[in-house]
């Protein structure tokens, strides 16, 4: 088969401002990418990678939706106007499956475009075969891993022939060997078309890029060869925290505690599972597991999407009763308590266990970000004085300070990430979980946290991460579990 | 997670879901101009001799109707203690009072609960969400737009679920669980309706760079035809509609519900 005629991109001084923002998301961007280039997109956060994104694949909307300055084309014209031509895959797997059958969620696109049934399904076959997705049309998307929702959004994007390949961040949420097998599919069935990736993760993408762009609050910081870019400016990229391939790696500066620090949780045959809607016993993801948590020691928790590390970390943490096994506290966290966790009342585990969710959004209560971190002092019953103490330091030490009065939901990901950190810790729980925490933060952010949960391990506190981040491994963790070592099996055709 | 399930197995499963829902209209419809036992029980009896014929399970149809069997005889049972009296009274206590009308009305009340309740149900479980929309749109002619963007936000349901289940456990985490039960339900009825709305966004956008709501003419990956049995299974359901109304006109039973 033929590939589309690839798509130029020219922007002239084009500028976008969300509606209802003060500040400009893009600004003054000028820039040509020729028709088959290969670029990589880079920026820290809130440098307005996703509005360019958005505006090339024409779905930034009209007027009522924000400001336009200067001009974005595409082949020449308006995005909007030459639908299809620019094909857009987003982050977040679960919000583009459409449909709930594979086949038909690859047809949406085509459908929508107008083209002829036969010539549809035709492409569709052709589509899931370029991206590897071995499963038949009338297979359940939800029943998908999320490797496989990625390729499935793929390959809806492919089977409309876009001459504009547009990914933002595509493997952001996967697992280390499924971010791979997405990149290789998109290198694979890209043909010659116009491909612009955004993605932190430089390394994985730097190698098969012709061009990297870096874009700054105020137009383009770098922009030319891979080699050259991250060669000539790799420091000046990595302190507005853009992540440098080949950049000196963060290690934990303090001492670890040994392996006779007191234990405060341990597991023996422990399962975990959730219950699904409306059935009495609970699913069960991971099993056969046996860890220590200690005081001062760090440990993560890894292993592929879907092997049930974040029901391990919500179980650890008290939200979830062991589905079989043993889970006990001991010594002095469970003190004056019995010894199950999941037993506790709410108010009990606030000093004992603290958790951090992987979507901060589930775990905001306030309309303020100085309250949100008053939440749990409050919930000690506190005094106003008491309270000032615990929150203002920890204010200042997040650089979260001249944001106190601003609402914790309009906060950029790497501040709300800070944010939900630094309310778990406003109660000085003994043993601290978190779910992911450094996922989709740019480099800066990143050093931050690393730094920040490295500190309270040093302060005495046990602390559980689960994570994909095998850097994060690296700096921080004295133990690793690594659990659920099969991965999701695909269904064969 | 999405839903709701079809049985893709069963027999009825083959009928356009247009044709299926035309039927049950038919039926429903006539059911709600008359309040009487005569026309509920003859099309009751029609029904219940016809299950056989979907092809559905027994089990499954226990499943999904027991709840409806359960509030048909609760509301019947209401209707016999405080319906509007009429006739011969067999016994009254406060107002509680049993009469010829209340009991009349209970029975019709309670045949009509089951034989509307069951076909829809019927309707519900053997009927794909796509298959309905792409029937709605292509034969019907509802606008792709809407249709297309109700059967995506169907299947943000299965995720908001899991969504609440998150909020709780959060705001247990956060040490806020123990009281204030009315209060929590209220803020976090909020939050799951600032995370809905939010994926509902994410999903448009998703939609929109797929080309949904371009100018062009749209066209179908699934054509939506009627055949002959289709028809059949709506004539059926209109001789079963036309039957019950003509034997409880016949009767003397038929009672608009407005003259009631």
């Amino acid at each position: 088969m033929t590939g589309p005629r690839p798509a130029a991109v020219t922007a002239s001084g084009w500028g976008w401002r969300h509606a209802g923002r003060r500040r400009w998301a893009v600004r003054n961007l000028d820039l040509s990418v020729p028709p088959g280039q290969r670029v990589l997109l880079l920026g820290a956060s809130g440098a307005g990678k996703s509005t360019l994104m958005r505006g090339m694949a024409g779905v930034l909307g009209d007027q009522e939706d924000g400001e336009q300055t200067g001009s974005l084309l595409v082949d020449g014209r308006p995005p909007a106007q030459v639908r299809g031509r620019a094909g857009l895959v987003l982050q977040d797997p679960d919000a583009q499956v459409v449909l709930a059958r594979v086949g038909d969620d690859v047809a949406f696109g085509c459908e929508n475009l107008g083209v002829p049934r036969d010539e549809i399904w035709r492409r569709v076959d052709a589509s899931l075969d370029a991206v590897g997705l071995q499963v038949a049309r009338s297979h359940p998307s939800s029943q998908l891993s999320g490797g496989q929702k990625q390729r499935l959004a793929l390959a809806g994007v492919l089977a409309m022939r876009p001459g504009l390949l547009l990914l933002d961040e595509p493997t952001a949420n996967l697992d280390p060997e499924g971010a791979v097998e997405v990149r290789d599919a998109v290198l694979a069935a890209a043909g010659e078309a116009t491909l612009v990736v955004v993605e932190h993760r430089v390394e994985l993408w730097a190698a098969f890029m012709d061009r990297v762009i870096v874009l700054g609050e105020d137009g383009l910081i770098a922009d030319g060869a891979p080699t050259e870019v991250f060669g000539r400016l790799a420091e000046e990229l990595g302190a507005a925290g853009v992540w440098v391939p080949g950049a000196a790696a963060w290690r934990s500066p303090r001492p670890h505690a040994t392996r006779e620090a007191a234990p405060l949780l341990a597991a023996e045959g422990l399962a975990v599972g959730r219950r699904a809607a409306g059935s009495r016993m609970p699913r069960i993801v991971a099993s056969g597991i046996s860890l220590t948590v200690a005081e001062g020691r760090a440990l993560a928790v890894t292993g592929p999407n879907g092997a049930g590390k974040s029901t391990l970390a919500m179980t650890l943490a008290g939200l979830l009763e062991p589905a079989a096994g043993r889970l006990r506290a001991t010594g002095p966290l469970s003190a004056g308590l019995g010894p199950e966790p999941a037993r506790w009342r709410s108010r009990q585990l606030l000093t004992r266990i603290g958790m951090v969710f992987q979507e901060p959004e589930h775990q905001l209560l306030t309309g303020r970000v100085r309250d949100e971190l008053a939440v749990g002092p409050r919930a000690l019953g506190l005094d106003d004085a008491a309270i000032a103490e615990r929150v203002d330091p920890l204010l200042e030490r997040l650089r979260l300070g001249r944001l106190a009065a601003v609402n914790p939901f309009t906060l950029s990901g790497g501040e709300k990430r800070r944010l939900t950190v630094a309310a778990a810790l406003a109660t000085r729980p003994r043993v601290l979980v978190l779910d992911e925490p450094t996922y989709g933060q740019d480099a800066r952010t990143w050093r931050e946290l690393a730094d920040l949960i490295d500190e309270v391990r040093y302060a005495g506190t046990a602390v559980v991460f689960v994570t994909h981040d095998r850097e994060l491994v690296d700096a921080l963790a004295d133990d690793c579990l690594p659990i659920g070592g099969m991965r999701v099996p695909e269904a064969s055709r | 997670m999405s839903l709701p399930i079809a049985d893709p197995a069963a027999r009825i499963s083959s009928f356009n879901p247009v044709a299926k829902l035309a039927a049950t209209m038919v039926m429903t419809l006539t059911l709600l101009l008359s309040i009487d036992p005569v026309s509920a029980g003859v099309m009751l009896a029609f029904v219940l001799a016809a299950l056989p014929f979907t092809g559905l399970g027994a089990r499954m149809l226990w499943l999904r109707t027991w709840p409806l069997l359960i509030a048909a005889v609760l509301g019947a049972a209401a209707t016999v203690l405080y319906g509007r009296p009429s006739g011969d009274s067999y016994l009254q206590w406060g107002l509680v009072q049993v009469t010829d009308g209340s009991l009349q009305l209970a029975l019709a009340i309670l045949l009509r609960v089951l034989a509307i309740a069951l076909p829809a149900v019927v309707l519900l479980s053997t009927t794909d969400p796509t298959d309905l929309a792409d029937g709605l749109s292509q034969l019907v002619r509802l606008p792709a737009r809407f249709v297309l963007g109700a059967l995506a936000g169907l299947r943000l349901v299965g995720l908001l679920i899991e969504d609440w289940r998150e909020l709780s456990r959060a705001r247990r985490a956060r040490g806020v669980a123990d009281r204030g039960r009315l209060r929590r339900f209220a803020g976090q009825s909020f939050a799951l309706f600032v995370l809905a709305i939010r994926r509902g966004t994410k999903l448009a956008t998703a939609m929109e760079a797929r080309g949904f709501g371009a100018s062009g003419a749209r066209t179908w990956a699934r054509p939506s035809v009627l055949r002959p049995r289709d028809a059949v299974l709506v004539l059926i359901a209109a001789a079963a509609a036309t039957a019950s109304a003509t034997v409880a006109l016949a009767a003397g039973a038929w009672t608009f519900v407005w003259a009631l």
